[in-house]
């Protein structure tokens, strides 16, 4: 690892105002992806700014369906938190299967979301969440919000403080694993939030990062039922390819993902 | 047996330091002025070295030398070897290219070491090692075996033309070819066996102590031979002569094979250590660098065909394999894809006409070399392979072909070189196929079918050869070590005893059931006796642990120091008692004679050897005897593993409903640690089966280069394991001991793909069974092998 | 350099350390604890796991400096009054360990699946709670059995302290 100059933030605007005093700084939340790749030497920045320490930013609130959970919560605590468990258990789920037990320890959802890796599970939630991600400048949709693999609309000093969202009426997460690193090969978070409105979002599989499958999104409103998924199409075009799994393989995994998400929310 | 003596299960000695977190393994330890050494290391799978710049690096803080391939060369440094000759079938030995620890004119796979830096710190010579700048003429590369022998393909070595090392056959062809035209029927198949990474859970580590004055070196490796080490580092490489060389294998973590051989880097750390006037350095793996650099393990291409005659007697077997032996050739490489593959292709089967032909190339990989089972897993999953595609094509039961086959007289000589001493192959079948019901299985396929799953079954009856000798025999077939192991015992006088041992234990718990023997023979309590082992100060020498051997002949090493030492207690014992030396019987910790009540104290006669006050005329005083142990034969053991799957056609994903062992190890001396390592091997053997794959690009950078996409069996990806022994005692030993490192390594891969291809209705399906590739096999049929 | 204040296996230890000081050469360089391994550099092995403030985390992607604060136990510290925890002692009972260089980021690993799930854990959960933990020796089979046996044995002395 190269040198670095490790800083604690005490609140919103000190870690905003260290890291812009910084030569190259980067913000640290669990440092689950960050600090391997300094391991690895292939990230080297001037100075890390650690947003763990800000006060209550991990918090988790849920009123009656509406959540809002701090970017510092880590996946252990999502994966167990009651009241959210009660009106969102299907994100509990997708926190549960993040990583493995050491990982989810330290891993937060806004260091996941932020570094949006396009295996990573927490995208596909958000967007079928339709979740808002609030950051220490601005609030923004989820689609609005990841702009590409590895890739978010955040600036330079800008951080997410938290993601918001109402719990939908019933939702699942599948995940077909990639056999080695055990990030998603296809991850499909499938959300009905109501008067036909169903929101697919696809993690793992796309060349592009997370997105919204709208055709499966479509059949979805008008009968969720994994059957209703039947006809539709995933362009193998669209699909990453590596020794895991061909585009073909995974074009076929993101849809049994889908029927088995849809499967779980029905029941 | 008594409660710790053979065949009881005794907890181990040696656990209690390795759950308190007080194991010593190699990078555990510190010493006074140490150095740290970082390599530099290409980037490129071929390229010339055009040169290296190392004017920023070398004024960079704590370093304190940067040393080249030339420099080495220049210091008499010699290249590394191959201690296994192989003659190709014209006569001609094998083209062996030079191999220098740090590469000279040429790079020849990503990885291979190019420069050293010895720094103050660990961080600051990999900061100098990243700024060393080495000018490369990067050459197209050449990854696979196929590709390698094409005339047109980069040229790896002038010594290899078309890269080819050796052409080597064994068996007849004639009468092979002879039987094939009188055959019946043929059966054909096309094998891919995968290349793997060894994956050991500690990475490769070296700490070299330079004593200046004394001009002495202590090297701390991780080794599954330290002795061998110490042999081939002075009388190879030349860093300095045997008697100024003590090699260490302090706590190891796990081999494999993959600690069997002297690498770049502890001749690099001891030359380089002394060159830069410091009087430590160490070098400690990451991940990564295991990766790139430990010996990889398997990946060959076979073409075989079996004749049988209309009995479905098999009457012929012809085999052509191509092995990949990467960059190099490294220690024991020549051996693994020949004596050690070849000479197993009559598997547990009556075969009157073998006969095989293997070339091997080489390529811009790592070196490949012997891996758990070496050779020995290549044959069993080309030869099981073919009898369950035989008994689908000849609409025969796969149980039933192979038990008409089955060897049932003993000893029984293969034609290709082995002699098998002893077995029951049918009772380990016997045994296996009760165990997992076999009869009852096509209902559960019917069950799993009505839940939209695909079901199979499948089996492997390996055999294999462990304990590698006699000396002489494996010397007349081109090894240039003897495979005999050497032991003491060393008796105290107040009674307790110490076993030093040319074995190495890294996992195996050698100091476990090496006391069971000494508990068995005198009664003594197992906690006094003590195993010494890895430091050649200590130890006189000794071949270490390797193809399964450390039982069969590391143990009977010790049944013949302990004949001495109770042949001479026995005499002392005699003379002290006034009674006759055929009267004496030691048991329970005393020394008494027979039919009487007339004893002494088991360390009464031993302070008597020390004192030295009472003994027979002429004896010498002490109670010390060695041994060195030559065996008369391979050993052979064998066994029958059946494995049952259940197979999702949606996403490929294979779930392993029940996995049956039943082994035929000989005598076993503890069987919780034979159990243990009986499920170790199944993990190794189901993760090439399912999950281990190395594969390189077209530009020879490894893609799977580490946990994120080399994937190893994890405890979510394995049952439970249902392991069962038989037994026939092997005949050429004092302990009757076959051997149990490898078996389920050996015998489990061919289970696993018989019983996938068996669920999925055809036999296309290339190892490993990842979820994509038995996906593809189930939608188009899957990839032939050797076209993938 | 940074100045880290931690408190390992209940004893407060400080130093100044390089900023990128990861927790677990803190641990094995600093404090000679070379109990806590590292078996790779991608965060998948887990023969690095301890416990920080209670929490079984992966020393090997950690800062020192982030460590800074909290209460750190390792192998080294789980045996207490000269008895080994239970979780180790199941380990030796049931040959859960061959090597033995995964083997105390399987302990510590074990003892939190305990702390977390309770002490009656069944085959497939322990399974998969082993997510983060690799071996290459046991096969998994002893490790399973071993977890399973010393998770019941927690129990009982949880249920001694209760009482």
């Amino acid at each position: 690892m190269y040198e670095t100059n490790y800083h604690r933030a005490k609140d919103a605007a000190d870690a905003a105002k260290k890291l812009r005093s910084s030569d190259d700084g980067m913000y640290l939340s669990g440092g689950m992806t960050l600090l391997p790749t300094m391991k690895q030497r292939l990230a080297a920045p001037s100075d890390l700014v650690d947003l763990t320490h800000i006060k209550d930013m991990n918090k988790i609130s849920v009123t009656r369906k509406d959540v809002v959970i701090g970017a510092t919560a880590t996946h252990a605590e999502v994966a167990s938190h009651a009241k959210l468990m009660k009106v969102c258990p299907s994100l509990c789920a997708l926190a549960s299967h993040i990583g493995d037990p050491h990982v989810r320890n330290r891993g937060t959802i806004g260091g996941s979301i932020a570094n949006n890796d396009p295996a990573a599970d927490y995208p596909s939630a958000m967007m079928a969440l339709g979740a808002t991600i609030i950051t220490n400048k601005r609030k923004m949709k989820a689609e609005k919000f990841f702009t590409g693999m590895f890739d978010t609309a955040l600036a330079e000093d800008e951080f997410v403080k938290a993601v918001s969202f109402t719990a939908p009426k019933r939702g699942a997460y599948s995940k077909f694993p990639n056999p080695a690193s055990r990030y998603a090969m296809a991850g499909v978070y499938v959300a009905d939030h109501g008067k036909g409105d169903v929101r697919v979002g696809v993690t793992g599989a796309s060349q592009n990062g997370v997105y919204r499958a709208k055709d499966m999104e479509k059949a979805l409103s008008k009968s969720f039922d994994a059957a209703a998924l039947e006809g539709c199409n995933v362009d193998e075009g669209d699909m990453l390819s590596d020794i895991h799994g061909s585009s073909a393989y995974r074009a076929n995994l993101v849809k049994v993902m889908a029927k088995r998400a849809v499967e779980a929310a029905a029941s | 047996m008594g409660i710790e003596g053979i065949g009881a299960r005794v907890l181990r000695k040696e656990d209690k330091r390795f759950i308190t977190g007080a194991g010593r393994y190699t990078d555990d330890h510190k010493v006074a002025g140490m150095h740290y050494a970082a390599f530099v290391r290409s980037p490129h799978a071929y390229a010339k070295i055009k040169k290296i710049n190392i004017k920023a690096a070398s004024k960079m803080s704590g370093v304190a030398g940067i040393f080249n391939g030339k420099e080495l060369t220049g210091d008499g440094i010699g290249n590394i070897i191959c201690g296994w000759m192989v003659h190709s079938k014209d006569g001609s030995p094998m083209n062996m290219g030079a191999w220098s620890a740090l590469a000279t004119e040429y790079v020849r796979y990503v990885g291979d070491a190019v420069a050293v830096v010895i720094a103050e710190t660990l961080e600051e010579a990999q900061a100098a090692a990243e700024a060393v700048e080495v000018d490369y003429k990067v050459l197209k590369a050449v990854v696979s075996a196929e590709d390698a022998m094409d005339p047109k393909a980069p040229q790896l070595h002038p010594e290899a033309k078309n890269n080819i090392i050796y052409d080597w056959e064994i068996g007849e062809e004639d009468a092979t070819d002879a039987a094939f035209a009188k055959a019946a029927n043929v059966v054909e198949i096309d094998i891919r066996n995968n290349r793997l990474v060894p994956n050991p859970m500690e990475p490769r580590s070296a700490l070299v102590q330079y004593d200046a004055a004394e001009d002495h070196f202590t090297l701390h490796t991780t080794s599954q031979n330290p002795h061998v080490a110490r042999l081939v580092l002075s009388a190879f490489y030349q860093v300095a002569p045997e008697n100024k060389l003590r090699v260490i294998a302090p706590d190891v973590g796990g081999g494999f094979g993959a600690k069997i051989y002297i690498y770049p880097e502890e001749i690099v750390c001891l030359w380089a250590a002394k060159k830069a006037g410091v009087a430590a350095v160490k070098w400690t793996a990451s991940r990564s660098d295991a990766f790139l650099t430990d010996a990889h393990g398997r990946d060959h291409v076979s073409k075989a065909k079996m004749a049988f005659d209309k009995n479905n007697k098999i009457t012929g077997f012809k085999i052509e394999t191509l092995a990949n032996l990467g960059a190099y050739m490294s220690l024991f490489s020549s051996s693994v894809p020949t004596y050690l593959y070849a000479t197993l292709l009559s598997g547990q089967y009556n075969i009157p006409n073998i006969h095989c032909n293997v070339k091997t190339v080489y390529t811009n990989t790592v070196p490949v070399d012997a891996y758990r089972g070496a050779g020995r897993p290549e044959a069993t999953y080309l030869v099981e392979r073919m009898m369950t595609t035989a008994a689908r094509e000849l609409g025969v039961d796969p149980a039933e072909l192979r038990r008409k086959n089955f060897v049932q007289q003993f000893p029984h000589q293969t034609p290709v070189i082995m002699c098998y001493d002893a077995g029951d192959f049918g009772a380990s079948l016997d045994a296996a196929m009760a165990e997992i019901k076999y009869d009852s299985f096509e209902k559960r396929r019917k069950k799993s079918a009505k839940n939209g799953m695909l079901r199979g079954i499948g089996m492997s009856c390996y055999i294999e050869a462990c304990g590698i000798a006699p000396s002489a025999a494996v010397g007349s077939l081109g090894a240039g070590v003897g495979l005999w192991e050497s032991a003491e015992v060393r008796v105290n006088p107040v009674g307790t005893v110490e076993i030093l041992t040319g074995s190495h234990s890294h996992g195996q718990g050698h100091e476990t059931t090496f006391a069971q023997l000494v508990t068995d023979r005198f009664g003594l309590p197992n906690e006094n006796v003590q195993i010494v082992h890895g430091d050649t100060d200590k130890v006189q020498f000794g071949m270490g642990t390797y193809g399964s051997r450390s039982g069969a002949v590391g143990m009977s090493a010790i049944e013949k120091a302990l004949d001495k030492v109770e042949a001479k207690a026995k005499k002392i014992a005699a003379h002290m008692l006034e009674a006759a030396e055929g009267d004496i019987e030691i048991k329970n910790g005393e020394v008494m004679v027979k039919g009487t009540d007339k004893k002494l104290g088991w360390h009464e006669v031993c302070l008597g050897a020390y004192t030295g006050h009472n003994l027979p005329e002429g004896m010498e005083p002490g109670l010390k005897e060695g041994a060195f142990y030559d065996p008369t034969n391979f050993t052979f053991p064998a066994g029958c593993y059946i494995c049952e799957v259940e197979v999702d056609p949606n996403t490929g994903v294979t779930t392993i409903e029940k996995f049956v062992a039943a082994d035929d190890f000989g005598k076993i001396i503890n069987p919780m640690i034979v159990e243990g390592q009986v499920h170790g091997g199944l993990a190794q053997g189901i993760g090439q089966a399912m999950m281990e794959n190395a594969v390189y690009d077209d530009d020879g950078q490894l893609l799977s280069a580490s946990y994120m996409d080399y994937t190893m069996p994890r405890a979510d990806d394995l049952p439970s394991f249902n392991v069962s022994t038989t037994e026939t005692l092997c005949p050429g030993n004092p302990l009757g001991i076959k051997g149990c490192g490898e078996a389920g390594a050996i015998g489990s891969p061919p289970a696993v793909i018989n019983a996938i291809t068996d669920a999925i209705g055809h036999n296309n399906l290339t190892m490993p069974a990842s979820p994509q590739n038995v996906w593809a096999a189930i939608n188009d049929g899957g990839m032939s092998e050797a076209a993938e | 350099m940074a100045k880290v204040e931690i408190t390992v296996n209940g004893k407060a230890t400080s130093a100044n350390v390089e900023d990128r000081t990861l927790l677990v050469d803190y641990l094995r360089e600093t404090r000679n604890l070379t109990g806590t391994h590292v078996g790779c550099d991608t965060s998948q092995c887990g023969a690095c796991v301890v416990h920080v403030d209670g929490k079984a985390v992966k020393s090997c992607t950690m800062l020192a400096a982030q460590a800074s604060g909290s209460d750190v136990k390792t192998i080294e510290g789980v045996a207490g009054n000269g008895a080994l925890h239970p979780m180790q002692e199941a380990f030796h009972q049931n040959h859960g360990l061959q090597c033995g260089f995964c083997t105390p980021g399987m302990i510590m690993a074990g003892i939190d699946m305990v702390n977390r799930l309770g002490p009656k854990l069944d085959e497939a959960t322990i399974r998969a709670e082993l997510e983060g933990n690799i071996c290459r020796c046991t096969g998994y089979h002893n490790i399973v059995k071993s977890i399973a046996a010393g998770a019941k044995e927690m129990g009982k002395g949880m249920k001694k302290a209760a009482q």
